[in-house]
């Protein structure tokens, strides 16, 4: 599995997210670090995370300026021609303002900055992200930010349920996102944005391995030579 | 030439800083606030001398980057 992550000013889990990938992609295949400023992808991707943190500040909106930057044209380009991507935190802040998922990730409801570890609902295992889960089965990962509250319109909410592309709930809504979602996916089913950090609980050492699953769903789906 | 964007939230979208806004100035004693919506005032100078074209272009940069025109509304002013 290939893998690359963005990086933009004001990342702070690209190299966690890296991590995770480097440990389910196998012999010497090593995640690529990608600034913001390239105008190109690596050839020969598989996947593409786009990490957590405060991208660009949060000026503006979070997650607004980072979707307008060069390397972005690339990444959607990937995605729209079939590409994986995988959005954290303020990577999924970035994919709704690229466009590439609906909806807007808007300031919590109680106006708090949530940092603990939540129950998470895998609400499909029809995507590479999922597919080694059981629907329904309840996950731990934890959640940090303070513009976590999906939103979308009426009509928005009705296709993603409809068309299954809601990923994760909670099972406990830290943040007020309407019908407690957490993460989605697009309609191709190759793009997923979640709130919660599976890269921040990926080893024993890290006090629990409830997001290596993510991970190793992946890289069992993408079997690349 | 100068203008003037205000981003302010579509009507029906919740806005939890607005609210808090509300309850603050009841503390203070402001008891006849209502409803209070928070948004934001995007000033910016242009080198562009024709207001038509200037508000054009304005109202394109909006769309494509000052407002989220998912939740959010804009208006221009060219001043």
């Amino acid at each position: 599995m290939r893998a690359a992550v963005i990086q933009f000013p004001g990342s702070n889990c690209d190299r966690d997210l890296a991590v995770a990938f480097d440990k389910v992609s196998g012999h010497n295949k090593q995640t690529q670090m990608v600034w913001h400023k390239e105008s190109s992808l690596p050839q020969g991707l598989d996947v593409i995370g786009i990490p957590g943190g405060f991208s660009f500040g949060d000026y503006l909106r979070c997650g607004a300026i980072a979707a307008r930057s060069p390397i972005m044209r690339s990444v959607v380009d990937f995605a729209n021609k079939g590409g994986y991507v995988v959005g954290i935190c303020n990577g999924f802040q970035v994919l709704t303002e690229s466009g590439l998922l609906p909806g807007v990730l808007m300031r919590n409801a109680q106006l708090k900055f949530v940092c603990k570890d939540v129950g998470l609902k895998v609400e499909t295992t029809d995507s590479i992200f999922t597919n080694e889960h059981k629907k329904g089965d309840v996950v731990t990962y934890p959640v940090a930010h303070h513009e976590g509250n999906y939103t979308a319109d009426a009509e928005t909410l009705k296709t993603l349920h409809g068309e299954d592309r809601v990923a994760y709930t909670y099972t406990n809504n830290p943040n007020g996102a309407m019908d407690d979602i957490a993460g989605i996916l697009s309609e191709n089913r190759r793009v997923l944005g979640m709130m919660p950090h599976p890269e921040r609980l990926n080893d024993p050492e890290l006090g629990g391995v409830d997001g290596s699953k993510l991970f190793e769903s992946i890289a069992g789906s993408l079997v690349s030579a | 030439m100068k203008a003037r964007v205000h981003v302010t939230l579509k009507n029906g979208v919740l806005d939890p800083q607005g609210a808090a806004v509300r309850h603050s100035l009841r503390a203070l004693g402001f008891d006849g606030v209502e409803k209070v919506r928070q948004g934001k005032i995007i000033e910016m100078e242009l080198t562009e001398t024709d207001a038509a074209k200037a508000e054009e272009q304005v109202k394109a940069m909006c769309e494509k980057l000052l407002a989220n025109t998912v939740i959010e509304d804009y208006a221009v002013e060219i001043l």
